[in-house]
């Protein structure tokens, strides 16, 4: 048998248990009740005993979905969960950074004039978290009957683009706003020193090859275009 | 009920670069000098000792060493009829604080200015005639030269063991070095820094174009290096932490690695931080400084009296401390009345990212704040304007401060943000994609400067400074032009060109890191109806009043301004001791 009629064979075997929601269009609005009920619906993975100090259960399964559609596992390396990122955005929220302490946050707040006047709403970080996704939850749920972290994967992708590109409105809030808040946590947590929580193993460091607190390249100025030897070592003293 | 302390001969108010140059030339006087800093006490093996410092998100995206923007921000807006709003969080510029200022945590491009910078009014009005200037551009000469200057540009590349290669040496040009560059009396203190493979690729490819490329000229000493105040420092090993960071290696300059350790020796030299200055205080005539107020690290406020006030803060704080003391008149963009706030400038700044053959390695993280390559052909007056129609230029470079990964790790814009194509592109792009930049020239306008904000106050409940700022024609013109060049270098580069020009019609967008380098509010020119200070940075006001830093260019040049507002501060010290203070008067009779 070719590569190629093997390769149909096991497509067709496959389609056949794909549950009917993913062969609706393909378009978060045109979810009804019959295929909410056929939705998959499983926990997130965890990857760590960390109990988290500012999240709620039901935000924690939400940070745990939502970073693992932004950074997947696939062959480049494992996924924001299994990276920490959870337990990075969490030990976060516990910095002056979340409460707003970093910004001026005097009012008034004036909305509206261009985006290239910068942020000029009044939450913080975490009150975006807290807001977006309660409100993201709520709108999921309008919409499919469920919470953001039980639809099947490929809705929860469209959400996240949704959000991305602000069709959705998350109570007085953007969704680009919320989405953003997300996406940049997710990357710092990704490629910040594991002091912090996320980078675990210095796994984003190893997937673009940067060799973390090394930062002394004394010999290798004189190495042009050739392979970095070393691997990654953080600020504790670990390597990888 | 305010604390009065005795007085003092000359209080500096701030103490980055200027601060430090400034307490550091005079104290040979025997003056008695205290240098008031509001921010926290910062120097290496504190606040920069390694591998603390090796922290991208605690220094660089967090902000460790930049202003805290909760309690005093700037407000701005793009037009004189709409309303302000504040700088809430850090973008398009990283403002400094604490000892060290904006000079700890800077990359270190140390450049000279042009000769025609010095005369740009006159330059360009004799080479195209005085129509070629728009009326609403209020440029205007530097009342000093390039001659006058060059020696205070030679003690200042030796006190940052500035790295580079001559190119103009008394007048002689070189097939090596800048050749544009204005002549220099003597070399640079050390050589060049090694190139990244990333400078090389842009210097073989402008060679073919037929344009001369060059080392930036570095504040990341490339030996060790003794400057004139006996202090040592390390040499560079491209750590690719210079910019948001202190330098673990004592190799970038900044006021603490390159001064303090000298200058706090000196007996008659107090520096005390934590001391926030609210204001000037001149006598009841306006006409004399008695002193400065300040809010101390206990919250109580103080006067100190003094007989000269030097202010040494950072470009935008010194304008509004102006403001704030009442010294000279406020401009008016309405009448063109008026000289504090005028003339505020920027950089403009665009780019051109080449992805170079698969497998290539550039190493990235193999960098430092000024290794980089240049040209300057699309710089100053270096071409001939005239078909162009335009004033200005850019710098056109390639520089390597750093690979790192939060803010470093380069996807082209058409790439995924998120998910499996983003970890692809990332991964593909960090060691492949190299950049080339343009910053150029912004020149005057009437419509652009600084005021007091009517809405918004710090936490001391004085006004924001108001930024009134957006971009015009002559600048999207001037860096089209020069991203044309950044274009030709990538294409001989080879590989697939992603062009990211700033567009004629877009607004100044304060989210995006641009640059530090803001300018004027405070300019120095040859009487008191164009300018703030005279050509010895004294305000015409109040003579015992002087103003050290780029908040005195009337326009900014194509360059990072630290090697220009530094020249400019020892030369107005060296006459403050020669002329000053033989006779406390105004130096220049209005």
């Amino acid at each position: 048998m070719s590569e190629h009629a093997s390769r149909r064979r096991f497509l067709q075997a496959t389609l056949t248990l794909i549950p009917a929601v993913t062969l609706a269009p393909r378009d978060v609005f045109s979810a009804t009740p019959e295929n909410r009920k056929i939705s998959i619906a499983k926990p997130a993975a965890r990857n760590s005993n960390y109990v988290p100090r500012y999240f709620t259960e039901d935000e924690w399964q939400f940070i745990h979905v939502a970073v693992a559609q932004l950074i997947p596992a696939d062959e480049l390396g494992p996924s924001a969960v299994e990276c920490g990122i959870p337990e990075y955005i969490d030990r976060q929220m516990q910095t002056p950074y979340a409460h707003g302490a970093l910004w001026f946050m005097q009012g008034p707040f004036v909305t509206g004039l261009g985006p290239e006047l910068g942020y000029q709403q009044k939450y913080t970080p975490r009150e975006i978290y807290r807001l977006g996704i309660e409100a993201c939850n709520a709108w999921t749920k309008t919409r499919f009957g469920q919470p953001f972290d039980r639809l099947d994967q490929s809705n929860q992708i469209k959400v996240l683009e949704q959000l991305e590109a602000d069709h959705i409105t998350l109570g007085e809030m953007s969704g680009s706003l919320f989405f953003a808040q997300l996406l940049g946590n997710t990357k710092e947590g990704y490629f910040a020193d594991p002091i912090y929580g996320g980078n675990k193993d210095m796994t984003g460091w190893k997937m673009i090859g940067f060799p973390g607190a090394r930062a002394d390249y004394m010999d290798w100025i004189d190495h042009p275009n050739e392979r970095y030897p070393l691997g990654p070592v953080s600020i504790d003293g670990n390597r990888s | 009920m305010s604390i009065e302390k005795p007085s003092v001969d000359v209080v500096i108010v701030g103490f980055g670069w200027t601060g430090a140059i400034t307490a550091m030339e005079l104290a040979d006087t025997g003056l008695e000098i205290l240098a008031l800093e509001r921010g926290p006490m910062q120097d290496t093996a504190q606040t920069a000792n390694y591998p603390n410092v090796i922290d991208e998100l605690e220094y660089s995206v967090r902000g460790k060493l930049f202003q805290d923007l909760s309690k005093e921000t700037v407000t701005i807006r793009h037009s004189l009829s709409a309303t302000a709003v504040p700088y809430r969080q850090h973008g398009a510029f990283l403002l400094g604080n604490g000892v060290g200022g904006a000079g700890f945590h800077w990359n270190g491009m140390s450049w000279r200015a042009f000769e025609s910078d010095f005369r740009l009014r006159t330059h360009y009005t004799e080479r195209y005639g005085a129509a070629f200037i728009p009326d609403d551009m209020t440029i205007q000469d530097y009342p000093v030269s390039y001659a006058e200057l060059e020696p205070y540009f030679a003690k200042w590349e030796d006190v940052a063991a500035v790295s580079g290669q001559a190119g103009n040496v008394r007048h002689h040009i070189r097939p090596i070095g800048n050749p544009w560059e204005a002549p220099r009396s003597g070399e640079y203190p050390l050589p060049p820094l090694k190139d990244t493979y990333g400078a090389q690729i842009f210097a073989r490819a402008s060679a073919e174009l037929g344009w001369q490329s060059f080392a930036v000229p570095a504040a990341n000493a490339s030996a060790p290096y003794t400057n004139q105040y006996g202090v040592r420092l390390g040499p560079c090993n491209f750590c690719g932490f210079c910019e948001g960071y202190g330098c673990y290696m004592y190799s970038k300059a900044s006021p603490q690695t390159s001064i303090l350790p000298a200058l706090r020796q000196k007996k008659n030299f107090t520096l005390k931080a934590g001391t926030h200055v609210t204001r000037v205080v001149t006598d009841s005539t306006g006409g004399m400084a008695t002193g400065v107020n300040y809010i101390d690290p206990q919250g109580q406020e103080v006067f100190q009296p003094a007989k000269l006030v030097i202010l040494c803060a950072f470009q935008m704080h010194n304008v509004r401390l102006l403001l704030l003391s009442g010294i000279g008149h406020p401009y008016d963009p309405v009448t063109g009345e008026g000289v504090v706030g005028k003339n505020f400038a920027y950089h403009m700044n665009s780019s051109v990212n080449v992805r170079l053959p698969e497998n290539t390695q550039l190493n990235p993280y193999i960098g430092a704040g000024a290794a980089g390559t240049a040209i300057d052909d699309f710089n100053g007056d270096n071409f001939d304007h005239g078909p162009l129609g335009f004033i200005g230029g850019a710098s056109v470079y390639h520089l390597r401060p750093g690979g790192r990964p939060i803010q470093q790790s380069k996807t082209f814009k058409n790439e995924p943000k998120w998910g499996k194509g983003w970890k692809a592109s990332v991964q593909d792009g960090y060691q492949r994609i190299l950049p080339i930049y343009a910053q150029g020239s912004v020149m005057a306008y009437r419509n652009v400067y600084l005021s007091l904000d009517p809405n918004y106050r710090d936490i001391h409940g004085q006004p924001l400074l108001r930024m009134t700022f957006d971009w015009h024609e002559n600048e999207f013109a001037m860096i089209k032009h020069a991203i044309g060049g950044a274009k030709k270098i990538a294409h001989v580069i080879g590989g697939d060109v992603e062009v990211n020009l700033r567009e004629s019609g877009s607004h100044f967008d304060t989210r995006a890191y641009q640059s530090t380098h803001t300018t004027g509010g405070a300019i120095m020119g040859d009487n008191p109806q164009n300018s703030v200070v005279n050509r010895y940075l004294q305000t015409w006001d109040v003579p015992n009043v002087f103003v050290m830093g780029a908040c005195v260019f009337p326009q900014n040049i194509g360059y990072n301004p630290t090697g220009l507002l530094a020249a400019l501060t020892y030369w107005s010290v060296e006459h403050i001791k020669k002329l000053y203070l033989k006779n406390p008067a105004p130096l220049v009779q209005a």
